[in-house]
C-alpha cells in the first residue's frame, strides 16, 4: 500500500491539475498534454527530460541516504550551489592548450565543494548539537550570497557588458556530450551509475545497513554499537557531494559559465523527489523523471498557454501535498467527530 | 446467537434475582480480529462486592475482554448486562458514567504535574483544584493509599503512581473497579498494603476485576476466578480452594515442566562492577551510587528491585550504550570496558538482551534475517560486504533452534508476537556463544510455555559454564533460575545474598532499600 501512495498522489495531482486548467480557462487536455505528453514526444524532447533529470536524480539518491539514516539535510541546493561555485573556480584555470580531461577536475572541485557544504552542517551538529534542519537550510542562504558576491564581484567577466557572470568555459572543460547537437552529456549514465551504486551501498554493504539502523530504531543502532557520529557524517558528505556533483555538472555541462540563475530549485525539488521514490532507488529514477517533466511542463506552459512558469511549482507542491495526505490517509482513518470531544479523554 | 448461549442468561438471570442483582454479567461475548478470536463466546458474572480474578496466559483474551467492559473496543457478538440491564457500552466515557473505573497496568500519568492535578485532569471541569486536593487526602486517608497530592508526579515512586491511580479511579466512586496487573510493579510489602485496600473497597460494595497471572496473589485475595485459555473460559472457580497447580492447568492446559536447576560450580569472575557512580543522563533517570557486584562463569546473578530504581541505568553501563562509567568501574576478564562502545565489549564475549524488544533489541520494520546483523557479524565479509545467503541461513537456523513461530527469516520482527521475538532475541545472543550473558527482564509479557524455555535455555547456558547476569522485576522468576541474588534500590546495590538462604520477606524489604550496610563490597556473602 505504501508503494501504491504516490501513484494515487499522482492520479490526484493531475484531477487537481485539470481543475486548474480549467479556472484558468484553458482547455485541461490540452494543459495535460503539455506537461504529460510533449515531454515525451520527440527524441530531442526525451534528451532534454534527462538533462532536468540528472541533477535531481543526482541530489536525490543523496538525499535519500541523509533520510534514510534520520539526518535531515534540506539545504541539498546550498551544497549544489557551492558545487556549482568550486566547478567554476576550476574550469576558469583552464588555458585554450588544457586537454578534453579537464572536465574531470572540474566535477571533482563539485563534489567537494558540496561535501565542504554539508561537512559545515556535519561540524555544527556535531560539535555544538545544532538542529541540521535550520543549519542546512540557512546555509542555502548564505551560499546564495557567497554566489551573488562572485559572480557581481571578483569573478564578473570584464567583457561581459556588466553582466553578473563569469567568463563562458573553455571548450575543453565542457561535460563530453553524447550526441552532437543534443544538450544530454556523461551525467545522465553517470547519475544511472550512482543509482546503482546507492542500492549495493544501501543493501548489500555492513555500513549502509548501520546507517539503516540508525534511521529506523535509533536505540537499536545505539543498543548494536552503531556509531552514530560516522552516520552523521556519513550521511551529509554523501549527500552534499551528490549535490556538488549536479551542481558541479550543471555549470560544466548545459549551462557553460556561473550566473546568479545556477539554482534553479534542483536541490529543494529533490526532497520530493526522494519521498516520491519512496526513498528507493528504483523509484526514486522515476519520479525524478516525473519531476522534471514538470520543469519542462511549466516552460511550455508559459510558451504555449500563456500560463505562468511557477506552474512547475504548483505542480511539485500538489504531488507533494496529495502525498503527505495519501500516506496519512492510508495509515490513519479519519473519524467525524459529533459535539464536543469529552473532557475526561485525558485521563486515558 | 446459538442455543447455549440463550440458556445461560435465563439461568444466570434466576441466579441474580434470587439473590442480590448481579453487578455486571457478560453474556458469551465475541470478538474477532483478523487473524484471531481474541474472545470467543466469554460468559462472567461479577455480584456486588466480590473481588474477581481474571487469569489466563499472555494472548489469552484478558485485555480485549477488559476493553470491552471499559467501552474501548466493541463486541462482535453478546450483551453486557449492568446491574441487571442490557448495555451497549461505546466509549470509556461511557464505562465512566455508569461507575466502572480502570486502573492500568502501564501508568497514564503526566509527570511535569503534581498528583492532585493528574487526578484533576481525569474529572469534569466544574471542581476547583483546592476542591480536588482536599477530596483526594479524603480518600486517600480513608483506604489508607499514603498520597501526597502537592506532589510532582515525576518524584513518586511507582508505588506511590500507581496509588495516584487508584485514588483517581475512586473519585468517581465506582461500583466496578479494574485492575491490570497490579501488583507487577510492586515490593511485596506493598502488595500486602494495596491488597488491605482492595478488600476495604470491595467490603464496601464496590466489585474488583483482578487481572493477573500471579496464582498466589490471585489464591489469597480474590473469591472467584474466571480462567481464560485461547480466548474462551476454561473454567470458574472459588481460588481460595484450589492450588497453584490446578490453576496452572486451567490456565495453560498443564503444568510446566519443572527447571532441572543443577548446583552452581562458580568459576573465575567474569565480571566486575566497582564503585560504579553514574549520574543519571535524563532527568527522570536514577543515578548509580557505588555500585558493585560481580559475576562469576558459571553462575546466574540475579538482580532483584521495583522497576525504576536504576535498573536501566545500570544496563546501559554494563552494555556499553552509555559510556560514560568511570574509568576501571566496569571489568570483564580484567580488563577495563568501562567506556568502550558495545562492539568490543561483544567482541570481548558480553551479549546483552535489553527489555525492549522492538525499537532496541530489534528493528520493527526489519526482517529477522537483518535483524541478526545487529550483534552477529559472521556473514559481514571482508570490505563490510553482507553475505546474504549466510545472513539468511543464521536467522533460519535461530528459528529452528529456539522454536520461534515466525513465516520465516524473511518476517518483519514487528509481526513476530511478543514472546516469539523474545524467543529469537534471546537466542540470537545465546547463539553467539556468549562469556557473559546480561539478560534484562528475560520473560516480561511472554506466555508461560516461552518463559520457561527460556529460563531453560539460561540455564543451559550457566552449565556451559557462562557467567549470567539476569535483571527481573518478577521475584519468583529470580529464585528459580539465579544462585546469587542482589537487589537494587535508588540506584545503590545491596551485598548479595545466596538464593539458599534468601527468602522473598527479606529480598522485599531490601526492595525499598534497607539493607543491613555492613557488607559493603559486593562480594559472595
Amino acid at each position: 500500500m505504501s508503494l501504491a501512495s504516490p501513484l494515487i498522489a499522482l492520479g490526484l495531482t493531475v484531477v487537481i491539475g485539470t481543475l486548474l486548467f480549467v479556472l484558468l480557462g484553458k482547455d485541461p487536455l490540452r494543459g495535460l498534454a503539455v506537461f504529460f505528453v510533449e515531454p515525451l514526444k520527440s527524441a530531442y524532447a526525451l534528451t532534454e527530460l534527462a538533462v532536468k533529470a540528472t541533477p535531481l536524480l543526482l541530489i536525490a539518491l543523496g538525499l535519500a541516504v541523509c533520510f534514510r539514516s534520520n539526518v535531515w539535510n534540506i539545504g541539498a541546493e546550498g551544497q549544489f550551489i557551492l558545487g556549482a561555485i568550486f566547478a567554476s573556480g576550476i574550469a576558469m584555470q583552464a588555458t585554450p592548450a588544457t586537454g578534453g580531461w579537464f572536465f574531470v577536475p572540474v566535477i571533482v572541485g563539485g563534489v567537494l565543494g558540496g561535501m565542504c557544504w554539508a561537512g559545515i552542517v556535519a561540524l555544527l551538529r556535531d560539535r555544538f548539537n545544532a538542529n541540521e534542519i535550520l543549519v542546512s537550510l540557512m546555509l542555502v542562504y548564505v551560499a546564495e550570497q557567497v554566489l551573488n558576491w562572485l559572480v557581481y564581484g571578483p569573478w564578473k567577466d570584464p567583457a561581459g557588458y556588466n553582466f553578473p557572470q563569469t567568463i563562458t568555459f573553455l571548450k575543453s572543460t565542457q561535460v563530453p556530450r553524447l550526441f552532437a547537437g543534443l544538450r544530454i552529456n556523461v551525467g545522465a549514465p553517470l547519475a544511472l551509475l550512482a543509482t546503482g551504486l546507492f542500492w549495493v551501498f544501501m543493501f548489500r554493504t555492513y555500513a549502509g545497513f548501520q546507517l539503516q539502523v540508525g534511521g529506523l530504531a535509533p536505540a537499536a543502532a545505539r543498543y548494536a554499537g552503531f556509531s552514530s557520529r560516522k552516520a552523521l557524517w556519513t550521511a551529509l558528505l554523501v549527500s552534499g557531494g551528490m549535490a556538488g556533483l549536479a551542481g558541479g555538472l550543471e555549470v560544466a555541462g548545459p549551462l557553460g559559465q556561473l550566473t546568479p540563475h545556477v539554482p534553479a530549485g534542483y536541490g529543494f525539488a529533490a526532497i520530493i523527489v526522494a519521498f516520491v521514490g519512496r526513498l528507493h532507488p528504483v523509484g526514486i529514477v522515476f519520479s525524478a523523471v516525473l519531476m522534471s517533466m514538470f520543469y519542462i511542463g511549466g516552460e511550455l506552459a508559459q510558451s504555449r498557454l500563456g500560463l505562468p512558469k511557477s506552474l512547475t511549482g504548483v505542480f511539485q507542491g500538489l504531488l507533494l501535498f496529495s502525498l503527505l495526505a495519501c500516506d496519512t490517509l492510508i495509515a490513519y482513518r479519519v473519524r467525524w467527530a459529533r459535539g464536543a470531544p469529552r473532557a475526561s479523554k485525558v485521563a486515558n | 446467537m446459538t442455543a447455549p448461549a440463550l440458556v445461560v442468561p435465563n439461568e444466570a438471570k434466576g441466579l441474580g434475582s434470587a439473590a442480590s442483582p448481579l453487578r455486571l454479567e457478560l453474556v458469551a461475548l465475541s470478538k474477532q480480529y483478523p487473524a484471531v478470536k481474541a474472545n470467543d463466546r466469554v460468559s462472567l458474572a461479577v455480584r456486588p462486592g466480590e473481588i474477581h480474578a481474571v487469569l489466563g496466559e499472555n494472548g489469552a483474551g484478558k485485555s480485549t475482554l477488559m476493553k470491552m467492559i471499559y467501552g474501548a473496543v466493541r463486541p462482535d457478538e453478546g450483551e453486557i448486562r449492568w446491574n441487571g440491564t442490557p448495555v451497549q457500552i461505546a466509549s470509556p466515557a461511557e464505562a465512566r458514567a455508569l461507575g466502572i473505573a480502570m486502573v492500568y497496568q502501564h501508568f497514564s500519568l503526566f509527570d511535569t504535574l503534581t498528583a492532585a492535578e493528574n487526578v484533576w485532569l481525569g474529572l469534569d471541569r466544574s471542581r476547583s483544584l483546592a476542591e480536588v486536593i482536599a477530596q483526594v487526602r479524603k480518600v486517600a486517608g480513608e483506604y489508607g493509599l499514603e498520597v501526597d497530592p502537592l506532589r510532582p508526579v515525576h518524584t513518586l515512586s511507582v508505588g506511590e503512581k500507581q496509588r495516584v491511580e487508584i485514588v483517581r479511579a475512586l473519585m468517581t466512586a465506582p461500583k466496578l473497579l479494574i485492575l491490570d496487573e497490579p501488583t507487577s510493579v510492586l515490593t511485596p510489602q506493598a502488595v500486602q498494603i494495596l491488597f488491605v485496600t482492595l478488600r476495604k473497597l470491595a467490603g464496601e460494595g464496590c466489585s474488583i476485576l483482578y487481572i493477573s497471572h500471579k496464582l498466589d496473589e490471585i489464591r489469597a485475595l480474590c473469591h472467584v476466578c474466571t480462567v481464560l485459555r485461547g480466548g474462551k473460559v476454561t473454567g470458574t472457580v472459588d481460588p481460595r480452594q484450589e492450588s497453584n497447580a490446578s490453576l496452572s492447568r486451567l490456565m495453560i492446559g498443564a503444568e510446566p515442566p519443572p527447571l532441572q536447576h543443577r548446583a552452581a560450580a562458580p568459576g573465575a569472575v567474569v565480571l566486575a562492577v566497582q564503585g560504579l557512580t553514574l549520574s543519571k543522563a535524563d532527568p527522570f533517570g536514577t543515578s548509580l551510587e557505588a555500585v558493585s557486584f560481580d559475576v562469576r562463569a558459571g553462575e546466574v546473578l540475579g538482580i532483584a528491585g521495583v522497576s525504576g530504581n536504576g535498573q536501566q541505568e545500570l544496563m546501559a553501563a554494563i552494555s556499553g550504550e552509555d559510556p560514560r562509567a568511570p574509568a576501571g568501574s566496569i571489568r570483564l576478564f580484567g580488563g577495563d570496558i568501562a567506556q568502550q562502545s558495545p562492539r568490543p565489549r561483544r567482541r570481548a564475549g558480553l551479549h546483552f538482551v535489553p527489555e525492549e524488544r522492538l525499537g532496541r533489541g530489534a528493528v520493527p520494520t526489519l526482517s529477522l534475517a537483518q535483524n541478526t546483523l545487529l550483534t552477529r557479524t559472521r556473514a559481514v565479509g571482508r570490505g563490510g560486504w553482507l553475505r546474504i545467503g549466510d545472513v539468511k541461513a543464521l536467522a533460519e537456523s535461530l528459528i529452528r533452534r529456539f522454536n520461534v513461530k515466525a513465516g520465516g527469516p524473511g518476517s518483519a520482527a514487528k509481526s513476530l508476537s511478543g514472546g516469539n521475538l523474545q524467543k529469537f532475541i534471546v537466542g540470537r545472543e545465546i547463539d553467539a556463544a556468549p562469556k557473559l550473558l546480561v539478560v534484562s527482564q528475560p520473560t516480561w509479557g511472554v506466555d508461560v510455555g516461552a518463559a520457561a524455555q527460556i529460563r531453560g535455555e539460561l540455564l543451559a547456558l550457566r552449565d556451559a559454564g557462562c557467567a549470567v547476569l539476569v535483571v527481573s522485576e518478577e521475584l519468583d522468576e529470580l529464585f528459580e533460575i539465579s544462585d546469587r541474588l542482589v537487589v537494587i534500590a535508588q540506584g545503590r546495590v545491596s551485598p548479595s545474598v545466596p538464593v539458599a538462604s534468601a527468602t522473598v520477606a527479606q529480598i522485599g524489604e531490601w526492595m525499598s532499600g534497607l539493607w543491613p550496610a555492613a557488607t559493603a563490597g559486593g562480594g559472595t556473602a
